[in-house]
């Protein structure tokens, strides 16, 4: 394409690394912010969208998701998954092993990277598996799938309960300097849990997942992370218990970031009641101190990232008694506007605070390269309108509808997304191909 | 045939509200009297020469019994015949749920065949819930995994009524596992809404978490539950637990929480035993304990009368979700 100069005009721009947080107009030329000033002047080749009242951001970082494939393409496949990131803000996104079969090996690494370039919409970063058909007994080929382009390994939905297993996972990842995703839970303390254990589960008559079974295994992990000197990271943090482990050990200097997830910040375990099956997930919702431990963690750095820890599952599974129904929600094109909602708005954490945690800081727990706007760099930005709208399933591109937040009002649109210089979010819709 | 019941119909048709029982939690106290009351009315059509009466004449009933069941399912059985409603009832082992047919698709197909209630019994907790959002007739929970039996509850709390004068301040113990009883928790709901002091007692390993905020009393002491109850509904404990790891031997728990004779030496004058049923005898209860008559201000068991007033209980339930005008009742 020859010369394409597009003007978004006068946005609140706010970018972490370089310190922008003013109304400027941004000018990009063939991909890359060829300026970023004040009342910049309209010249006759200019495509100029207003952006005035809206905020311009760095394009955001999943590093959680489930995009299904392969196995359950039913529930999302990753043409769904990557168009539900990008109406999320996403351009990077990570997903995880878990499938069927579980992305254990270098051939599956490969086969996400290509179908990611083929529908060329955000990128996909894959999760190789910690150990073969994650069953928590040999470690699989790590090596060769980082050299096929896995950004880090996990065993997500399980964890590895073997301590000796753990441990060498670590020491083994650590050499090739990528993280292990701990989903830390001790199954001997969780089985046969669905939902947080206290008080709700209690008048259910639901058993309960103790917030123990994390805290615990959590703790083990930051032990071998000590021991190792591995990167650990930890997914998914759902209890005040596990926050407080996580800011000891980085005040003791362990090699250790972790992530929360926006439902965990937003609910407690009163939204199960009435068997609300949307509202199952692992880790549990917990309880209010829980809530406020966690936005405490994201204040104070405690709580590195926000994932979203996309679950897509088919209605007829969630439609179903609640010991039976599948464990986890949608999260792909709520986070943002949930973040915003639960947190920006009622003024606890900043535009600069929100880049941090769901753009700067994913990248790095992975070793990606973080996004900026700056003059000279690629457009790599969102842009995001404060306005409410309704979630409902007909909303979503992806081919689930799976969340206790369907018909909630949210705050926060994102109009528009630049993915390495190209505008593939054109006024709320994709233009990608 | 004998058609009328005493009962001041306008006054219950105003004030009941309820398309469904799902449990005793969503009830209020004056709900639970009406219940009760309208079950004493149709208690007394039980003892006639024709013990029934065409109140749902037109009206079928459908029962799903997803879990073995014995009392609660002849008992309402007998209540929807005994009310003139036309009843089917379906079991797992012998529906489409074993071809993999979803219980909502089953509840969605019985709907289509007009039903007007479901009876539902399901050893997941819940279920009453998930279909009464799906379907559009009435659903009556005849017990949801670990989590209600309501129609247990009013019956029990019935029998109280007949033994007791009242059930404000009344001392109930509930002894046993409580952490897997249903019959447990619809109790401690109606009771304590009906003013009742709710003691439970059992292995601390069958106390599920944070059940004080229920407003209950938790011992460990099965004596100090015995001493000051007027009454002890002690349910059944299930060998299952053993194996689950929740108590060490089924001789150890009989030792330290089974009701005997002996045991019973401090009790109250006049303390009422009552069990849910099936009783393990000599586990929880002693072949004397389960079977000991009223006499001389001794403790007695009235296992039996809860059996013979649930019917009415029931058939009480059945008529009053069917007059419910509202749409959206719970």
């Amino acid at each position: 394409m020859k010369d394409r100069k597009i003007l978004l005009k006068k946005g609140h721009v706010v970018s972490f690394l370089s310190k922008i947080d003013k109304k400027r107009d941004i000018l990009i030329s063939n991909g890359e912010i060829t300026d970023i000033s004040e009342n910049m002047k309209i010249k006759e080749d200019y495509e100029v969208i207003d952006v005035s009242g809206k905020f311009v951001i760095p394009a955001l970082f999943d590093i959680h998701t489930h995009l299904r494939t392969p196995g359950r393409e039913d529930k999302e496949t990753f043409l769904s998954g990557a168009k539900a990131a990008l109406k999320g803000g996403f351009t990077r996104i990570c997903c995880m092993p878990n499938t069927d079969p579980p992305i254990d090996n270098a051939g599956l690494i490969r086969f996400i990277i290509e179908q990611s370039k083929k529908d060329d919409i955000v990128d996909i970063l894959p999760i190789g598996a910690i150990t073969k058909k994650r069953e928590g007994k040999e470690l699989a080929e790590m090596y060769d799938m980082k050299l096929s382009g896995a950004v880090g390994f996990s065993d997500d939905g399980f964890p590895v309960m073997n301590s000796g297993v753990m441990r060498r996972a670590l020491e083994y990842a650590g050499m090739l300097g990528l993280p292990i995703i701990t989903h830390s839970e001790d199954m001997g303390l969780s089985k046969g849990g669905h939902m947080n254990e206290g008080y709700i589960s209690t008048i259910l008559g639901i058993k309960g997942i103790p917030k123990e079974a994390e805290a615990s295994m959590i703790s083990r992990d930051i032990e071998l992370s000590k021991m190792t000197g591995g990167h650990l990271h930890i997914a998914h943090v759902s209890c005040k218990e596990s926050v407080d482990l996580v800011r000891e050990a980085k005040k003791e200097g362990v090699n250790v970031t972790c992530e929360t997830c926006p439902h965990y910040f937003s609910l407690t375990d009163e939204a199960v009641l009435g068997f609300n099956t949307n509202a199952k997930v692992n880790p549990p919702l917990r309880n209010k101190e829980d809530v406020e431990a966690i936005i405490e963690g994201l204040c104070d750095g405690t709580i590195d990232v926000i994932a979203s820890d996309h679950a897509p599952h088919a209605i007829q599974e969630k439609e179903m008694e609640f010991d039976k129904a599948p464990f986890g929600m949608i999260g792909l094109e709520l986070s943002l506007s949930l973040t915003i909602t639960k947190l920006v708005k009622p003024g606890i954490l900043n535009w600069g605070k929100l880049i941090q945690l769901m753009s700067v800081n994913p990248a790095k727990v992975v070793n990606q390269p973080v996004y900026d706007i700056s003059k000279g760099s690629q457009a790599n930005l969102v842009v995001v309108d404060i306005k409410e709208w309704i979630s409902n399933k007909e909303s979503f591109y992806s081919l689930s509808y799976n969340t206790p937040f369907l018909n909630k009002s949210l705050l926060g649109v994102v109009d528009y997304v630049f993915s390495k210089g190209r505008l593939l979010l054109n006024n709320g819709e994709i233009t990608a191909e | 045939m004998v058609s009328s019941v005493k009962m001041d119909e306008t006054k219950l048709v105003k004030s009941w509200d309820k398309k469904h029982l799902l449990g005793i939690r969503e009830l209020s106290k004056d709900e639970i009297d009406i219940i009760l009351d309208q079950a004493r009315a149709f208690k007394e059509v039980l003892t006639r020469p024709v013990p029934k009466v065409p109140t749902l004449r037109g009206k079928t009933i459908a029962s799903l019994f997803f879990e073995s069941s014995t009392r609660t399912k002849l008992s309402f059985s007998l209540a929807a015949k005994r009310l003139s409603a036309d009843s089917i009832s379906l079991s797992s082992s012998s529906s489409s749920i074993l071809k993999g047919e979803s219980l909502i698709d089953t509840a969605r197909n019985i709907r289509a065949m007009n039903v007007d209630i479901i009876i539902i019994r399901h050893s997941s907790s819940g279920v009453p819930y998930i279909l009464s959002k799906v379907v559009d007739c009435s659903i009556v929970n005849a017990g949801d995994g670990t989590h209600e039996h309501p129609t247990q509850a009013l019956l029990d709390i019935f029998t109280i009524k007949e033994h007791k004068d009242n059930i404000e301040n009344l001392k109930v113990s509930i002894i046993g596992d409580i952490a897997h009883s249903r019959v447990a928790r619809s109790n401690i709901w109606g009771l304590t809404k009906l003013g009742a002091k709710v003691t439970v007692c059992g292995p601390a390993t069958l106390i599920p978490p944070k059940i004080e905020q229920m407003g209950v009393k938790v011992v460990y002491d099965i004596d100090e539950a015995l001493e000051e109850a007027d009454v002890v509904n002690v349910l059944r404990i299930q060998l299952e637990r053993q194996q689950e790891g929740l108590f060490p031997s089924l001789r150890e728990y009989t030792r330290f929480f089974g009701i005997n004779k002996e045991r019973l030496r401090k009790a109250k004058p006049g303390l009422l035993i009552m069990h849910p049923g099936p009783v393990n005898r000599g586990v929880e209860l002693s072949q004397e304990v389960a079977d000991m008559k009223k006499s001389n201000n001794m403790p007695y068991s009235v296992i039996l009368d809860q059996v013979t007033n649930g019917i009415a209980v029931r058939m009480s339930v059945l008529y009053l979700v069917s007059i419910c005008k509202s749409e959206n009742g719970r």
